[in-house]
């Protein structure tokens, strides 16, 4: 069992155009690491973006060192977030890994206090308890965001209040057994992990987040998300 | 088990039980009262059920956090960094 002073955070970034959001993401959290004192590494597992967000994650690289910022590119055909987990995994030193969207950060030393207090496996963020939540949402988003998500627990009963938020914690060794067992793609996939986990035992600590909707950019929830969520859902209520 | 497998097993069990009373075959006899009770039972459970649904979810939809101090947070966060990395040679 690793002392406390042997953990190792590596944060897993898989981008796909994310120039702008990628400084102001990896700024944010080098600052919160070393506020809280915690060793880590960010890994960012870009997928062939042409809007040059790989020359500034080598930027990024040159800035804070190697041993702190590692870029790895990954060409697919589809961008999964799967495979860029797998593949960043290949590169990742830590005894914990995080993934997130290169979104929003600040949460992440707020997770390790809370892995540490129930020695969880994993921790999820979550919008839906405490004081989690969200900006700049319009009522229909609440809405369908509620709505998708009390139809998660009545047929899949996860154990967990949010299923497709985007912030989480793994143990190494809890993140590379869920790999092999998830086959979904897409975002379904981040669900299935937590149904899996639940069904091998492991445990599971939640910690609210304040979900602010994209540094830059939109976010899509269109017809298309809803019908391909409640496609996922089906698949997970049917085979997990 | 799959979660579908547990629904069409509770479904079946449940679903047995209300034909065997409710429905009367021969060799059961319950008492007709009972029956008339529990013949339009599923549907009131589905009823019941749309309106928990209901209530459910219009209730955590009306306490949907807003984060207000997290949003201003970000964007205070978002000028310093820019200005930091911008001292520190990135070339955005």
């Amino acid at each position: 069992m690793a002392a406390r002073g042997c953990d190792r955070l590596s944060v897993l970034l898989p981008t796909y155009n994310e120039r702008d959001n990628l400084p102001l993401v990896v700024w944010l959290l080098v600052r919160t690491f070393r506020d809280s004192g915690i060793d880590f590494e960010i890994i960012i597992i870009d997928d062939g973006s042409p809007d040059g967000t790989q020359e500034v994650a080598q930027q990024l690289e040159k800035i804070y060192g190697s041993d702190k910022i590692v870029m790895r590119e990954m060409i697919s055909v589809l961008f999964s977030p799967g495979t860029a987990y797998i593949h960043g995994m290949k590169h990742a030193t830590g005894n914990f890994i995080v993934i997130m969207d290169a979104d929003l950060s600040h949460h992440v030393r707020l997770y390790f206090i809370k892995q540490k207090e129930g020695n969880f496996d994993i921790v999820s963020g979550t919008r839906y308890k405490g004081n989690g939540g969200v900006y700049g949402w319009d009522l229909k988003r609440k809405l369908i965001s509620r709505g998708a998500n009390f139809l998660t627990q009545v047929l899949l009963r996860p154990g967990a209040s949010d299923l497709t938020g985007s912030f989480r914690l793994y143990r190494k060794e809890v993140l590379q057994k869920l790999m092999e067992k998830c086959v979904s793609k897409g975002y379904v996939f981040q669900m299935e992990m937590i149904v899996r986990a639940r069904q091998l035992g492991y445990t599971i600590g939640e910690v609210p987040i304040s979900f602010v909707d994209r540094v830059y950019g939109e976010s899509k929830l269109g017809g298309n998300e809803i019908v391909s969520f409640l496609k996922g859902l089906l698949t997970l209520f049917a085979t997990t | 088990m799959t979660k579908l497998g547990q629904w069409l097993c509770g479904l079946a069990l449940l679903g047995s039980a209300w034909a065997a009373l409710a429905l009367a075959p021969p060799g059961l006899q319950p008492p007709a009262p009972l029956r008339q009770a529990l013949l339009p039972l599923p549907i009131y459970l589905l009823v019941a059920f749309g309106c928990y649904s209901l209530a459910t979810v219009g209730y955590r939809l009306a306490t949907f956090n807003d984060c207000e101090e997290a949003a201003a947070e970000l964007q205070e966060h978002i000028k310093a960094a820019r200005a930091d990395l911008r001292r520190r040679g990135l070339r955005f």
